[in-house]
Protein backbone atom coordinates (compact mmCIF):
# COMPACT_ATOMS: atom_id res chain seq x y z
CA UNK A 1 0.00 0.00 0.00
CA UNK A 2 2.76 2.37 0.41
CA UNK A 3 4.67 3.41 -2.59
CA UNK A 4 7.75 4.33 -0.33
CA UNK A 5 9.12 4.70 2.97
CA UNK A 6 11.58 6.34 4.63
CA UNK A 7 13.38 6.99 7.69
CA UNK A 8 15.07 10.48 8.10
CA UNK A 9 17.74 10.67 10.84
CA UNK A 10 17.76 13.25 13.42
CA UNK A 11 20.51 15.78 11.06
CA UNK A 12 17.75 15.42 8.37
CA UNK A 13 19.93 12.33 6.24
CA UNK A 14 18.12 9.32 5.37
CA UNK A 15 18.64 6.10 7.06
CA UNK A 16 16.73 4.02 5.06
CA UNK A 17 14.69 5.05 2.16
CA UNK A 18 12.95 2.56 -0.25
CA UNK A 19 10.50 2.93 -2.54
CA UNK A 20 8.27 0.08 -4.45
CA UNK A 21 8.28 0.71 -8.72
CA UNK A 22 12.01 0.24 -8.59
CA UNK A 23 12.07 2.96 -11.63
CA UNK A 24 11.72 6.48 -11.03
CA UNK A 25 12.66 6.07 -7.80
CA UNK A 26 14.59 10.05 -7.79
CA UNK A 27 11.35 11.37 -8.06
CA UNK A 28 10.16 9.56 -4.70
CA UNK A 29 13.25 10.70 -2.83
CA UNK A 30 13.01 14.05 -3.47
CA UNK A 31 9.52 13.75 -2.16
CA UNK A 32 10.54 12.65 0.84
CA UNK A 33 12.98 15.68 0.60
CA UNK A 34 10.68 18.55 0.49
CA UNK A 35 8.66 17.05 2.84
CA UNK A 36 11.10 17.25 5.45
CA UNK A 37 10.28 21.17 5.89
CA UNK A 38 6.68 20.51 6.22
CA UNK A 39 7.77 17.95 9.35
CA UNK A 40 9.65 21.15 10.75
CA UNK A 41 6.86 23.23 10.35
CA UNK A 42 4.44 20.77 11.80
CA UNK A 43 6.45 19.97 14.66
CA UNK A 44 7.63 23.72 15.38
CA UNK A 45 5.27 25.95 17.99
CA UNK A 46 4.22 27.79 15.11
CA UNK A 47 1.55 25.32 13.72
CA UNK A 48 0.36 24.88 17.17
CA UNK A 49 -3.02 24.85 16.04
CA UNK A 50 -2.83 22.54 13.32
CA UNK A 51 -1.31 19.24 15.16
CA UNK A 52 -2.04 17.59 18.12
CA UNK A 53 0.97 19.02 19.93
CA UNK A 54 1.00 15.46 22.19
CA UNK A 55 0.95 12.77 19.04
CA UNK A 56 3.82 11.63 17.47
CA UNK A 57 1.62 11.11 14.42
CA UNK A 58 1.36 14.14 12.14
CA UNK A 59 -0.28 13.15 9.78
CA UNK A 60 -1.15 14.06 5.95
CA UNK A 61 1.88 16.43 4.95
CA UNK A 62 0.57 17.36 1.60
CA UNK A 63 -1.10 15.59 -1.55
CA UNK A 64 0.28 15.58 -4.95
CA UNK A 65 -2.09 14.52 -7.75
CA UNK A 66 -0.85 10.91 -7.83
CA UNK A 67 0.22 10.50 -3.99
CA UNK A 68 0.20 11.40 -0.57
CA UNK A 69 2.82 12.20 1.83
CA UNK A 70 2.26 11.04 5.90
CA UNK A 71 4.52 12.34 8.66
CA UNK A 72 5.75 11.20 12.14
CA UNK A 73 8.17 12.14 14.17
CA UNK A 74 9.43 10.38 17.31
CA UNK A 75 10.62 11.80 20.58
CA UNK A 76 14.01 11.20 19.50
CA UNK A 77 13.61 12.83 16.27
CA UNK A 78 13.70 10.61 13.64
CA UNK A 79 11.41 11.17 11.30
CA UNK A 80 9.22 8.75 9.28
CA UNK A 81 7.87 9.43 5.74
CA UNK A 82 5.05 7.64 3.93
CA UNK A 83 4.40 8.29 0.73
CA UNK A 84 1.30 6.61 -0.35
CA UNK A 85 -0.86 6.32 -3.71
CA UNK A 86 -3.46 8.40 -3.97
CA UNK A 87 -5.84 6.12 -6.20
CA UNK A 88 -5.44 3.93 -3.36
CA UNK A 89 -9.03 5.45 -1.20
CA UNK A 90 -9.38 2.41 0.93
CA UNK A 91 -6.55 3.50 3.14
CA UNK A 92 -8.00 4.98 6.02
CA UNK A 93 -5.98 7.10 8.56
CA UNK A 94 -5.99 4.80 11.78
CA UNK A 95 -4.11 2.14 8.89
CA UNK A 96 -1.51 4.71 8.14
CA UNK A 97 -1.13 4.84 12.37
CA UNK A 98 -0.52 1.44 12.53
CA UNK A 99 1.60 1.58 10.03
CA UNK A 100 3.66 3.68 11.70
CA UNK A 101 3.64 2.18 15.01
CA UNK A 102 5.11 -0.80 13.11
CA UNK A 103 7.59 1.36 11.87
CA UNK A 104 8.29 2.71 15.11
CA UNK A 105 8.30 -0.63 16.74
CA UNK A 106 10.90 -2.12 13.87
CA UNK A 107 13.14 1.31 14.64
CA UNK A 108 13.12 1.04 18.04
CA UNK A 109 14.06 -2.62 17.63
CA UNK A 110 16.61 -1.61 15.10
CA UNK A 111 18.21 0.69 17.38
CA UNK A 112 18.36 -1.76 20.67
CA UNK A 113 20.68 -4.01 18.43
CA UNK A 114 24.48 -3.62 20.07
CA UNK A 115 25.88 -4.10 16.17
CA UNK A 116 23.93 -0.97 14.98
CA UNK A 117 25.67 1.98 15.35
CA UNK A 118 22.84 4.92 15.56
CA UNK A 119 23.67 7.49 12.47
CA UNK A 120 24.45 4.60 10.02
CA UNK A 121 22.16 3.22 7.49
CA UNK A 122 19.68 1.03 8.74
CA UNK A 123 20.43 -3.08 7.17
CA UNK A 124 18.53 -5.21 9.46
CA UNK A 125 16.85 -7.69 7.38
CA UNK A 126 13.92 -7.94 10.02
CA UNK A 127 13.40 -4.04 9.32
CA UNK A 128 13.25 -4.94 5.86
CA UNK A 129 10.93 -7.89 6.03
CA UNK A 130 8.36 -5.46 7.56
CA UNK A 131 8.62 -2.52 5.11
CA UNK A 132 8.17 -5.17 2.22
CA UNK A 133 5.03 -6.00 3.98
CA UNK A 134 3.79 -2.64 3.95
CA UNK A 135 4.49 -2.26 0.70
CA UNK A 136 3.52 -5.55 -1.10
CA UNK A 137 -0.29 -5.11 -0.92
CA UNK A 138 0.03 -2.26 -4.03
CA UNK A 139 -1.15 -4.96 -6.55
CA UNK B 1 15.62 -9.36 44.56
CA UNK B 2 17.99 -11.61 42.75
CA UNK B 3 18.32 -9.86 39.25
CA UNK B 4 19.69 -6.24 40.77
CA UNK B 5 22.81 -8.15 42.15
CA UNK B 6 23.22 -10.21 38.85
CA UNK B 7 23.41 -6.47 37.26
CA UNK B 8 25.79 -4.89 40.11
CA UNK B 9 27.88 -7.94 39.80
CA UNK B 10 28.07 -7.76 36.47
CA UNK B 11 28.48 -3.73 36.01
CA UNK B 12 31.64 -4.19 38.65
CA UNK B 13 33.16 -6.37 36.15
CA UNK B 14 32.55 -4.61 33.49
CA UNK B 15 34.20 -1.81 34.83
CA UNK B 16 37.34 -3.23 36.25
CA UNK B 17 37.83 -5.06 33.05
CA UNK B 18 37.77 -2.09 31.16
CA UNK B 19 40.68 -0.83 33.58
CA UNK B 20 42.38 -4.08 33.64
CA UNK B 21 42.61 -4.21 29.60
CA UNK B 22 43.89 -0.50 29.19
CA UNK B 23 47.63 -0.62 28.49
CA UNK B 24 49.99 1.02 30.68
CA UNK B 25 49.77 4.38 31.96
CA UNK B 26 46.12 4.49 30.36
CA UNK B 27 44.62 4.48 34.27
CA UNK B 28 45.18 8.14 34.70
CA UNK B 29 44.48 9.69 31.34
CA UNK B 30 40.59 9.45 30.45
CA UNK B 31 40.57 7.18 27.71
CA UNK B 32 39.11 3.99 30.11
CA UNK B 33 36.86 6.48 31.06
CA UNK B 34 35.46 7.67 27.38
CA UNK B 35 35.06 3.91 26.71
CA UNK B 36 32.70 3.32 29.79
CA UNK B 37 30.71 6.70 28.91
CA UNK B 38 30.51 5.69 25.64
CA UNK B 39 28.92 2.03 26.83
CA UNK B 40 26.39 3.65 28.81
CA UNK B 41 25.35 6.35 26.15
CA UNK B 42 25.12 3.79 23.61
CA UNK B 43 23.12 1.66 26.04
CA UNK B 44 21.05 4.59 26.94
CA UNK B 45 19.89 5.78 23.63
CA UNK B 46 18.60 2.07 23.05
CA UNK B 47 16.92 2.73 26.69
CA UNK B 48 15.32 5.79 25.61
CA UNK B 49 14.14 4.96 22.18
CA UNK B 50 12.23 1.89 24.00
CA UNK B 51 10.66 4.09 26.56
CA UNK B 52 9.79 7.15 24.51
CA UNK B 53 7.78 5.28 22.31
CA UNK B 54 4.83 5.60 23.79
CA UNK B 55 4.63 8.45 25.89
CA UNK B 56 3.52 11.70 24.41
CA UNK B 57 5.28 14.28 22.53
CA UNK B 58 7.51 16.53 24.46
CA UNK B 59 6.97 20.27 24.20
CA UNK B 60 9.89 21.85 25.69
CA UNK B 61 12.98 20.89 27.90
CA UNK B 62 11.09 21.23 31.19
CA UNK B 63 8.65 18.21 29.48
CA UNK B 64 11.99 16.35 28.78
CA UNK B 65 13.60 16.98 32.33
CA UNK B 66 10.58 15.49 33.83
CA UNK B 67 10.30 12.37 31.65
CA UNK B 68 14.29 11.76 32.87
CA UNK B 69 13.50 12.77 36.79
CA UNK B 70 10.45 10.59 36.77
CA UNK B 71 9.76 7.91 34.39
CA UNK B 72 13.50 7.35 33.10
CA UNK B 73 15.16 7.22 36.33
CA UNK B 74 12.31 4.90 37.89
CA UNK B 75 12.51 2.79 35.14
CA UNK B 76 16.14 1.79 35.24
CA UNK B 77 16.86 2.70 39.02
CA UNK B 78 13.46 2.37 40.93
CA UNK B 79 13.34 5.24 42.26
CA UNK B 80 12.42 9.26 41.38
CA UNK B 81 15.31 12.01 41.13
CA UNK B 82 15.35 13.76 44.67
CA UNK B 83 16.34 16.65 43.09
CA UNK B 84 16.80 18.89 40.16
CA UNK B 85 17.92 22.38 40.10
CA UNK B 86 18.34 24.53 37.25
CA UNK B 87 19.65 28.47 36.09
CA UNK B 88 17.17 28.76 33.69
CA UNK B 89 19.58 29.16 31.30
CA UNK B 90 20.42 25.45 29.88
CA UNK B 91 21.89 23.79 32.99
CA UNK B 92 20.04 21.68 35.07
CA UNK B 93 21.48 19.64 38.03
CA UNK B 94 20.22 16.53 38.77
CA UNK B 95 20.62 15.02 42.61
CA UNK B 96 19.93 11.64 43.47
CA UNK B 97 20.94 10.92 47.26
CA UNK B 98 20.92 7.01 47.19
CA UNK B 99 21.95 6.09 43.96
CA UNK B 100 21.71 2.69 43.36
CA UNK B 101 24.57 1.42 41.75
CA UNK B 102 26.70 2.75 44.56
CA UNK B 103 24.33 1.58 47.63
CA UNK B 104 26.36 -1.64 47.56
CA UNK B 105 30.30 0.26 48.39
CA UNK B 106 30.82 0.36 51.68
CA UNK B 107 30.72 4.32 53.11
CA UNK B 108 34.57 5.45 53.73
CA UNK B 109 37.32 6.95 52.25
CA UNK B 110 38.86 3.83 50.88
CA UNK B 111 36.67 3.24 47.69
CA UNK B 112 36.42 6.64 46.75
CA UNK B 113 38.43 6.58 43.86
CA UNK B 114 36.50 3.37 42.56
CA UNK B 115 33.00 4.71 43.28
CA UNK B 116 33.87 7.69 40.99
CA UNK B 117 34.88 4.78 38.24
CA UNK B 118 31.20 2.99 38.44
CA UNK B 119 29.52 6.09 38.67
CA UNK B 120 31.33 7.27 35.48
CA UNK B 121 29.56 4.50 33.24
CA UNK B 122 26.07 4.34 34.69
CA UNK B 123 25.28 8.36 35.00
CA UNK B 124 26.38 9.31 31.69
CA UNK B 125 23.87 7.25 30.49
CA UNK B 126 21.62 9.96 31.53
CA UNK B 127 23.59 13.13 31.48
CA UNK B 128 24.81 12.65 28.05
CA UNK B 129 21.14 11.95 26.52
CA UNK B 130 19.57 14.63 28.06
CA UNK B 131 22.78 16.47 26.54
CA UNK B 132 21.42 14.89 22.99
CA UNK B 133 18.36 15.96 23.88
CA UNK B 134 18.89 19.57 24.62
CA UNK B 135 20.58 20.23 21.47
CA UNK B 136 17.98 18.57 19.49
CA UNK B 137 17.02 22.25 18.46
Amino acid sequence: MAVCVAVIAKENYPLYIRSAPTENELKFHYMVHTSLDVVDEKISAMGKALVDQRELYLGLLYPTEDYKVYGYVTNSKVKFVMVVDSSNTALRDNEIRSMFRKLHNSYTDVMCNPFYNPGDRIQSRAFDNMVTSMMIQVC
Amino acid sequence: MADEALFLLLHNEMVSGVYKSAEQGEVENGRCITKLENMGFRVGQGLIERFTKDTARFKDELDIMKFICKDFWTTVFKKQIDNLRTNHQGIYVLQDNKFRLLTQMSAGKQYLEHASKRFHDSDLITSWYLFMYINFK
